[in-house]
Parts: structure tokens; sequence; C-alpha cells
């Protein structure tokens, strides 16, 4: 099989991976550039005489905002699990009546802009207190999974064979069992998508942060980023370093879960 | 690894969720829907208060005049339409509209052609192919801010990539980000690039189920690679074709964050969309200004919606046939 694939196109392809990945290179390439060589014309294309001052910025300034996205990120995946699993079971193997209209409404619910959601939120938390809290923040966050990871579930498990259900009855096993004892297990797979996308999603969430927790003393590291950006121009390795310390999630997932990826990406096409 | 497939067949999430209706029974309600709704009620729950509630505040926010201390007391003045009213008077309301359409049309037009053409590239695979197309998602997994603040600094007039490679060629710098003339341009190319993963993806899984056969057939009629293309692959990926556009164009039409990180809207508006012109209202100032920002938000959910029921017909008619 092998033989007969033209070795052109693996050069191709190769290329076409280094272009579209460059600014990602470029990145790290950034972020260990020593700070008086930022500003050379040209800039230099690889790390000469590399430094990880960038990085040890990172350390000392912005441990406390991967802490919090890590806290958010985890929050959200349990708060989405706890809501989309159960969902998911009554909409595709109870056959919860409605639930043509429920499902519909889910995949409204995706289209609605997140700038929208915020305000809502705002001005809900404001009233409540809950402005610049991290529950604040995983509830906000986990609207951007929860219609995903329900649909999701409910197109796995609508899959399992029903008779299972019956037999399960058979042998004096409730509803609720049968859920933890049998769909949960064989619904793994769906698990993992679902919170590698809840998380990768709260991880990388901006507009939420920006909004609601404006003046929190945790901060995400996506605002951590931001408020970066804006305070001090000149330290362009620094911003980059935290840019690629806020990648390694994402790195991690695509290697370790890359086909829990690739079926997410095709079963729910969903992202701000 | 079956497991995790449910759409592997095609793009359409919901193939599973929501079966056919069958004969229609109207039975009492069985013990069997009570314990479904027990299992639903936590998702009806979430609904109601994370979903509806907050649209519902944002309607209210739409139709009052809020400030600052209106919005901790609670006691606007209804103004009823005020609001959109000045929204579609405003000066900004033209340009913001003109440039979500150039935004979106010319993000989604190029995704989907560059989308297209590496998932043809892809399809017969080769030596690394699935590797290289998996490394091809990474633009998608990274943080906006992550990618947005990387392509702020590769477009810096005096210090970014861009412009250095532009001058060892003998050509001028642009100024990308500070250019009235270029700002909407910068911040498309960098949401291009963000989109091309999601297009290939999808368009790659369209490909796939393609039965190899009639390419064979084909090629045995001695069709050559153009007219297989224009007669085989393009009519039959029509389907998903719509459905990654329409999607597309959804999800181009909320982005705020790419051109919040990169331009801020500016210069003098010249890269404002709806969605940034909401959210710059409501919290890009100093002075929020809730109610207008709300109604552009509204506005925002009506042109989403629109698109959304188009797509849920195509989708609908697909599974139909």
């Amino acid at each position: 099989m092998t033989a007969k694939r033209p070795w052109w196109k693996t050069v191709l392809g190769l290329v076409f991976t280094a272009l579209m990945l460059f600014p990602v290179y470029w990145m790290v390439n950034v972020s260990l550039t020593q700070t008086s060589d930022l500003r050379r014309n040209p800039p230099n294309l690889f790390p000469v005489n590399l430094t990880l001052d960038g990085y040890e910025a990172v350390l000392q300034q912005q441990l406390p905002a991967l802490g919090t996205s890590l806290m958010i990120g985890f929050g959200c995946v349990v708060l989405t699990v706890l809501i989309a699993a159960p969902a998911g079971y009554s909409l595709g193997l109870l056959r919860l009546r409605g639930r043509t209209t429920l499902t519909f409404l889910l995949l409204v619910a995706q289209m609605i802009p997140a700038v929208v959601m915020a305000m809502g939120f705002y001005a809900i938390y404001v009233r409540l207190g809950l402005l610049n809290t991290i529950p604040g923040l995983i509830v906000a966050n986990s609207t951007i999974a929860v219609p995903f990871a329900v649909l999701l579930y409910t197109a796995f498990m609508a899959g399992l064979p029903r008779e299972m259900l019956q037999a399960a009855r058979v042998d004096g096993a409730g509803a609720w069992r049968a859920f933890t004892a049998i769909v949960l297990p064989l619904s793994r797979n769906s698990t993992i998508t679902v919170a590698l996308f809840a998380f990768l999603w709260a991880w990388s969430d901006f507009i939420f942060a920006s909004t609601l927790n404006r003046n929190g003393d945790l901060i995400p590291i996506t605002l951590g980023i931001f408020n970066y950006i804006g305070n001090n121009t000149t330290q362009w390795n620094a911003i980059m370093a935290t840019a690629v310390v806020a990648s390694v999630p994402a790195a991690v997932l695509l290697i370790l879960a890359q086909r829990y990826v690739a079926a997410g990406v095709t079963a729910g096409a969903v992202k701000d | 690894m079956t497991t995790t497939q449910p759409t592997a067949s095609a793009l359409s999430p919901l193939r599973g969720a929501a079966p056919p209706p069958g004969p229609r029974r109207r039975p009492r309600v069985s013990a069997t829907q009570w314990t479904a709704l027990g299992f639903a009620a936590p998702l009806l729950a979430y609904l109601g208060f994370f979903y509806a509630y907050p649209l519902w505040r944002n309607i209210d926010l739409s139709v009052h005049d809020y400030n600052v201390r209106a919005f901790v007391q609670g006691d606007a003045d209804f103004v009823g339409f005020a609001n959109y009213a000045d929204v579609f008077a405003s000066p900004i309301f033209v340009t913001a509209l003109t440039n979500t359409v150039i935004f979106t049309l010319v993000s989604i037009a190029v995704q989907y052609t560059v989308g297209l053409a590496l998932a043809v590239f892809f399809r017969g695979s080769f030596r690394l192919s699935n590797t290289l197309r998996a490394m091809f998602l990474v633009p998608w997994l990274l943080p906006l801010i992550v990618s947005a603040s990387t392509w702020s600094w590769m477009m810096n007039s005096d210090n970014g990539l861009i412009n250095s490679v532009l001058r060892a060629f003998g050509g001028d710098g642009i100024n990308w980000l500070t250019s009235p003339d270029y700002s909407l341009t910068a911040v498309i190319i960098a949401n291009i690039w963000l989109g091309i993963p999601f297009n290939l993806v999808i368009l790659y899984a369209g490909l796939q189920n393609i039965p190899g056969d009639i390419y064979e057939a084909a090629s045995l009629d001695g069709a050559g690679p153009a007219r297989t293309f224009a007669s085989i692959t393009l009519p039959l990926l029509r389907p998903v074709s719509a459905i990654t556009l329409l999607l597309g164009l959804i999800y181009t039409l909320k982005v705020v964050d790419v051109i919040w990180i990169m331009t801020t809207g500016g210069p003098a508006n010249s890269s404002v969309t709806l969605a940034v012109w909401s959210y710059r209202e409501a919290f890009g100032t100093g002075r929020p200004d809730f109610s207008p920002a709300a109604a552009v938000g509204n506005l925002l959910i009506v042109i989403a919606l629109v698109f959304g029921f188009l797509h849920l017909r195509f989708q609908r008619r697909q599974d139909e046939s």
C-alpha cells in the first residue's frame, strides 16, 4: 500500500503544515528571544542566543492565573458532565417526550452570541454578587459546553440497544442503576470528548472572563495575557511565553486525545 | 473506538438525536416518562436559569434606559424601542453592518476554499497524512487570546515579522493594525487562519463519505482530476458544504475576541463589527452603556437565528434523504 503513495505529496503536505503552523512557531521563537533582540530588524528567524527570561516572568507573575484557569476548567467539566450525561440518557434512551423540541432548543442555544450571554449574566451577577467569582465564571463558561455535551451524549446513547435496559429491568435494576452501572461506563468515550472540550473552552474563554471578572483578584490566564498586552507592550517575549504556557493544554490534548478531538469537531462543530 | 463516533458518517450531529417520530399514540404519562423527566430535570433547570433568564434580562436591558446606577437598583425607565431606534440611527450602525458583512463573507469564503483544497489534498492518504492533518487542528485548539496576540505581534508596524518580510522584498511596511485602511484586512487574515482547521475537518469527513468506487469509475472513464472534482466531488459534497458554510456564517457573525484583542474595533471604527460594537458599548469603555449594547446584541441574535433555521432545514432535508 504505502509504496504506491507518492512521496511528493508528503513533501507538499509538510510544506503546507509548516506554513499553517508558522505563527505557532513564531510565538515560541519570540518567547525565547532576548528583550534586546525583540526590536532587531530583520528579526532572528531562529532563537539564537535564546533566553528563558520570558518563562521566568511567567512563573513569577502568572502562576495564580494558571491555577485559576485550572479550577475554572475542572469546575466546568464537572458541571457539564453532571447536567449533560443524565440529560443524554433521558433524551437518547428513555425517549423523553418532547425531545425533538428540546434538541431543537439546544441547537438554537449554540447560535446565541457569547457577548449577549455575557451581558445577561452581568446583569444577573451584579445583583447576586457573583461578579469576580470563580463559581460565577464556571457557570457562565459551562453555557458554551452544555448544549454541545447534551447533543453528543444523546447521539451516542440513542445508538445503544434499548433491550439492554429491559434486560437490566428484568434483573431488578431501576433506571438509575442502569444509568450508573451500564450506560455511563459504556459512554466513557463520549464523556472523554465532552470533558475535553468543556475544559478547553473554559480554559480558552476570553469574553466571559473579560466581562464578568474584570476586577477580580483571581483572574484566569487569558485575561492575564490580555492585561499583559495592555500594560507593557515592550516585553513581547514574556507575553509570548505566557501564550506558550497557555497553549500547553491544547497541545497535550492533541497529542493524547487526538481521536476524541476529531470526534468532537465533526460531532458538534461548535466553537465561538 | 467506534463508540465516540456518533457522526463519523457526516456532520449531522443529531442523526441519532432526533429519531423519526413513531406513530403518535397518546397514552397517559407512563412511569418511564416520569423517570425520563427526572433525568432531564437538571438540564431543564439549567436552561431556564442560565439560558432563558440571561436572555430575558438582555431583552429587558434593551427596552429600558439602564445606566450604572439603575443597573444596581433596578429602576430604569422603560423606553420601548427607543434603544433600537438609536442603534439604527447611529452612524456607527452602517459601518458596523458593512464590516460585519465583509468580515463574515470574506472569512468564510476563503476558509471554505482553502479548507476544501486541503481536504481534497489529504483525501488520498500518503505517508504522514494523518499526523499532518492532526497538526492542522492546532490553530483551532489554541486559546483565541494566544492566536490573536501572536498575530498582533507579527503584524506590528515597526517590529512585526510580516513587515520585515515585505521590506526585505523591497516593499513598504503596512500599518496593519493602526491604519483604518488595513485593520479590517488584518483581522480577517487572522480569522481565516483560525477557521481553516474547522473547514478542513468537516469537509474531509464529508469526502470520506463519497464512495471510492465512484472515483474509480470516473478514472476508468478517463476523467482527469479537474473533471473529477467538478463532476463528482463538488456535487456530492454539496450538502456538507452547505452545512459548513452556514455554521461558519453563524460562528463568524459572533466573533468578538479576535477583533477586540487585535484592534478593539479601531482605528476609527474601521474594524468594528456588530458583535464588537455591542461588546464595546457594554464593557469596552469606562462608561458602560448596556441598553444600546443589548439592543445590538439582540439584533445579532435575530440575524444568527435566521441563518440558524436555514441550517436546521438543510440538515433535516439531508437526514430525510
